[in-house]
């Protein structure tokens, strides 16, 4: 095994000992020595002169990062609902016994720890897990096996069979963006062509809205960031995905990766930025070096750097970040913490990033798909562009349909499409719910199947997943909730005990205790977050059970108990350790005995 | 005085501002009170406890990051935020293990003061009865972190005032909480002191100056003898603390 100092050394030059790399240190560190020890904590430190707390901050807040040894493989199978009911936790549960082992802990030979982890971003070829940051689809039970088998073998993971690691990109249904021929660098060329006020004209004319989820005007954006005072300007790239059920920026980053770049690059030639940013969700850790490499190759011939195409102070270059497993770090305030190396917690707002984000420099943060689109809009100029889709919401979306259908995978329409025509096109049937852009989006009933793909009536940042009529709502809403409470912060006080309070309360449901006085809690707390919660997470976190208890009202009240209200603690069972020490077992020493 | 273009209405109560100030500043400096715990008139927003939600021009906000602004309609004291504040006090109370009457912040406690402000009358919700260690190991502060509702009220002041950086948040969600930088994580091991700001910023019993304790009776403190929202329209101007 690497000596210490020496890996951490080798980190800290590649990374110019920035504090604001702290978090790239932290996992590049990590990924040759297994995991963070005291003594990794205080050399990174000591080499970038920062209390050690400081270190701690940042691993104690990523789910990738390990406090604790947790062995040469480190197993995550993704929780979403729908790699469960694709059976993971059956599969989960068998690994752990075929390996001997207690969740999350390494086995005691240091080999191995298998834990859950949030989506992964494989819905549409789950289960799925992730080894050492490596996706492996398709889970089956011998799969499980054989995995077994070659982590006891002490295989290294270079020699397990590569049909375990092809990811899909399964794009089936594909229009304007994804149908399209794109020669390189011509989206380049034709901004050039425009010049900066007439590409920023040509987003206006697009309409052209963000595809991360909230719809916000990307021209307006654009031109506040060009407006604002400062000397120094970014462009973000939201490559975080974290929403479960969303894996669209999955296949533009596989198979779309240039254009995403060159979006980056027109963004930063509109506003006046040099330096763009991507940040890279952790669990896809896989495409980071396919990404370096297409980067190093736009170098080569111009489309990055300094003079791009050949235009006169057109210079632009992108540095891609990993985010470490935090779905916070999506939400773009949070996501620039990440960038400056610290812990994704959402920052106060106002300021926004356009006029102070990244080192405090106005900063544009677009989701990859926006980027995308920017290469359309420069190709085609906006009024084309605004052609297509419907009044309030131009062009295309990208949806990632997974769940109980025939054909999931990414299917790209023009906006104003109907659910129904989705569902059809998937090969779905029996259908009782679609939930739309994931956990914090909205869970709707076949009697509004016909409701529209748009902002102006169901806006989505891409997830579309579908539940038959075996499915239990109820589940469904439990599994989204226990996502938000894994996920929350911690910042505010309603989303920290607020998530963890809702998620209680299902379990005491679950669990065939609870009565109309958790779902009358449930109401009240899913309302107190939408109002008082610091960011999206919160404001939405409770909407997944307030959906659910009003569309699917059986599935909760075949659980409920008749009466008013049973008490979370259990006053007999809290009696047991007295009757341990007291030595009894009679009818006296049990409460209620006497009814 | 009461300008429209220099005042903002805080439940129908026009309340001048200054360029620059919070609607809490604002509000505060006129003699209006809104609830809030995070928030310290020597230290910027923090914006965590979210006691302070109201809600302007029909949109929620936090008055103690929100910059007042002329145009501004303000509800503080509806039925509904009330309650919303009972509840973020019951979670704070379940989340952390406080047990008022042991406590010798009781009376000048600001989590105690805005429970009586809110009216919550039982903690509602099922203790989560954390485990948190106390630390006694510096001569003249002690910190019991059973008590700390994450204001990193510490924190600011140890980084900022103090230039120490003794206290740090660390951790995600429910497993965030305040640690002591030392190697032994203990604050015994630090060059903290008790004439630092840090020692007296914590808004609740977590950060104790020893050997002082108990010398004004309980029921003769501070909020005994006035409810926090009286003393801030009394002291409407002043930098209560
Ligand atoms: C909790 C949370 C998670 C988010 N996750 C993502 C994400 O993974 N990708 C993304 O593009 N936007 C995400 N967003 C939205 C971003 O904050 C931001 O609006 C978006 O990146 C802006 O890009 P756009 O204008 O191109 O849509 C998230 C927001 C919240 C509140
Ligand atoms: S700090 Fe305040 S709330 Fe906590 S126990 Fe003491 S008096 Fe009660
Ligand atoms: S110890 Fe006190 S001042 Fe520090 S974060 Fe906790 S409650 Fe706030
Ligand atoms: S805890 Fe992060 S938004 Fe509330
Ligand atoms: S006082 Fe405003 S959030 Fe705490």
């Amino acid at each position: 095994m690497s000596d210490t100092s020496e890996v951490v050394l080798q980190a800290l030059e590649r990374r110019r000992a920035e504090p604001t790399q702290l978090l790239q240190i932290l996992r590049e560190v990590q990924e040759e020595l297994d995991w963070i020890s005291p003594e990794t904590t205080h050399s990174v430190a000591a080499g970038l002169g920062i209390p050690a707390t400081q270190v701690e901050s940042v691993v104690q807040f990523y789910s990738f990062l390990y406090e604790q040894p947790r062995g040469r493989y480190r197993i995550l199978v993704s929780d979403n609902i729908t790699d469960r009911m694709l059976g993971s936790l059956t599969l989960f549960e068998h690994m752990l016994k075929r390996l001997k082992l207690r969740r999350a802990e390494a086995s005691a030979d240091g080999a191995v720890s298998v834990d859950l982890t949030s989506c992964t971003g494989m819905c549409d070829q789950g289960p799925a897990l992730l080894v050492n940051n490596r996706p492996v689809t398709r889970l089956t039970a011998r799969r499980v096996d054989e995995i077994c088998d070659l982590v006891r073998g002490d295989v290294p993971l270079a020699e397990w069979p590569a049909d375990y690691f092809r990811v899909e990109d399964n794009i089936r249904r594909a229009d304007a963006l994804l149908g399209s021929r794109y020669e390189p660098g011509s989206g380049l060329r034709a901004a050039i062509a425009l010049g900066r006020q007439g590409m920023l004209d040509e987003m206006k004319r697009s309409n052209l809205r963000g595809r991360g989820g909230a719809g916000f005007a990307t021209a307006v954006k654009w031109e506040s960031c060009r407006n604002a005072p400062g000397a120094e300007r970014y462009i973000v790239c939201n490559a975080d995905e974290g929403e479960p059920g969303t894996f669209k920026d999955r296949v533009l980053l596989t198979s779309f990766a240039e254009r995403i770049f060159e979006g980056m690059a027109i963004a930063g030639f509109t506003v006046g930025a040099a330096n763009g940013l991507l940040y890279l969700r952790g669990e896809y850790r896989y495409l980071l070096e396919p990404l370096e490499a297409k980067l190093e190759s736009m170098r080569r011939d111009r489309r990055l750097g300094a003079s791009i195409c050949g235009a006169q102070g057109f210079d632009f270059d992108i540095e891609i970040h990993l985010g470490a497993g935090a779905y916070i770090c999506g939400e773009e305030s949070a996501l620039i913490e990440s960038l400056e190396g610290k812990p994704g917690k959402p920052r106060i707002r106002p300021p926004f990033p356009v006029t102070a984000g990244y080192l405090g420099k106005p900063t544009v943060v677009n989701n990859v798909e926006t980027l995308v689109e920017a290469t359309v809009v420069a190709l085609q100029g906006g009024r084309i562009f605004a052609g297509h889709g419907t009044r309030h919401s131009a062009g295309t979306k990208i949806l990632s349909v997974s769940g109980d259908c025939a054909r999931p995978g990414i299917y790209e329409y023009p906006f104003g499409v109907r659910v129904e025509q989705v569902l059809k096109d998937c090969g779905a049937a029996d259908v009782v719910a679609v939930q739309i852009s994931g956990p914090s989006g909205i869970c709707l009933t076949p009697d509004e199947f016909r409701r529209h793909i748009a902002f102006e009536d169901v806006p989505t940042a891409g997830a579309f997943m579908i539940f038959g009529k075996e499915r239990d709502l109820f589940e469904v809403a439990r599994n989204f909730t226990y996502f938000f409470a894994h996920e929350s912060c911690g910042f505010c006080t309603p989303c920290r005990v607020g998530t963890t309070l809702m998620r209680d309360a299902l379990d005491k449901i679950a669990d065939g205790r609870g009565s109309r006085y958790e779902i009358n809690e449930l109401m009240r707390l899913a309302e107190l977050l939408r109002r008082t919660s610091h960011c999206g997470l919160g404001q939405t976190a409770g909407n997944p059970v307030r959906d659910t208890w009003l569309k699917f009202r059986p599935a909760y009240e075949r659980r409920l108990i008749r009466g008013d209200f049973d008490p979370a603690v259990d006053l007999d069972a809290a009696l047991t350790r007295a009757r341990e020490i007291a030595g009894r077992d009679d009818a006296g020493a049990h409460i209620g005995a006497e009814q | 005085m009461s300008g429209t273009e220099t005042a903002i209405v805080v439940d129908e109560i026009p309340v001048p501002f200054k360029p620059g100030q919070t609607i809490l500043e604002a509000a505060l400096e006129a003699g209006v009170y809104i609830p809030h715990l995070c928030a310290h008139p020597e230290f910027a927003p923090h914006g965590s406890c979210k006691l302070c939600t109201v809600i302007v021009n029909g949109r929620n906000a936090s008055a103690c990051t929100l910059k007042a602004a002329a145009g501004q309609e303000i509800e503080v004291d509806t039925p509904d935020l009330h309650a919303y504040r009972r509840t973020l006090v019951q979670m704070l109370f379940v989340e952390g293990n406080h047990f008022c009457p042991g406590c010798e912040k009781s009376g000048n406690c600001q989590l105690q003061a805005l429970a009586y402000d809110s009216e919550m009358m039982t903690p509602h919700f099922v203790e989560f009865y954390p485990h948190r260690p106390v630390d006694a190991s510096h001569p003249d502060v002690l910190i019991d972190f059973n008590r700390c509702i994450q204001c990193e009220l510490c924190v600011r002041a140890s980084r900022d005032v103090d230039g120490k950086s003794i206290f740090a948040l660390v951790g995600r969600g429910m497993a965030s909480h305040i640690v002591v930088n030392s190697p032994s994580g203990k604050l015994g091991d630090t060059n903290f002191s008790v004439a630092d700001k840090a020692a007296h910023v914590c808004p609740v019993g977590a950060i104790l100056i020893k050997r002082v304790g108990y010398a004004v009776p309980i029921g003769e403190r501070r909020y005994d003898l006035e409810a926090i929202s009286e003393e801030a329209s009394r002291c409407a101007g002043e930098e209560v603390r």
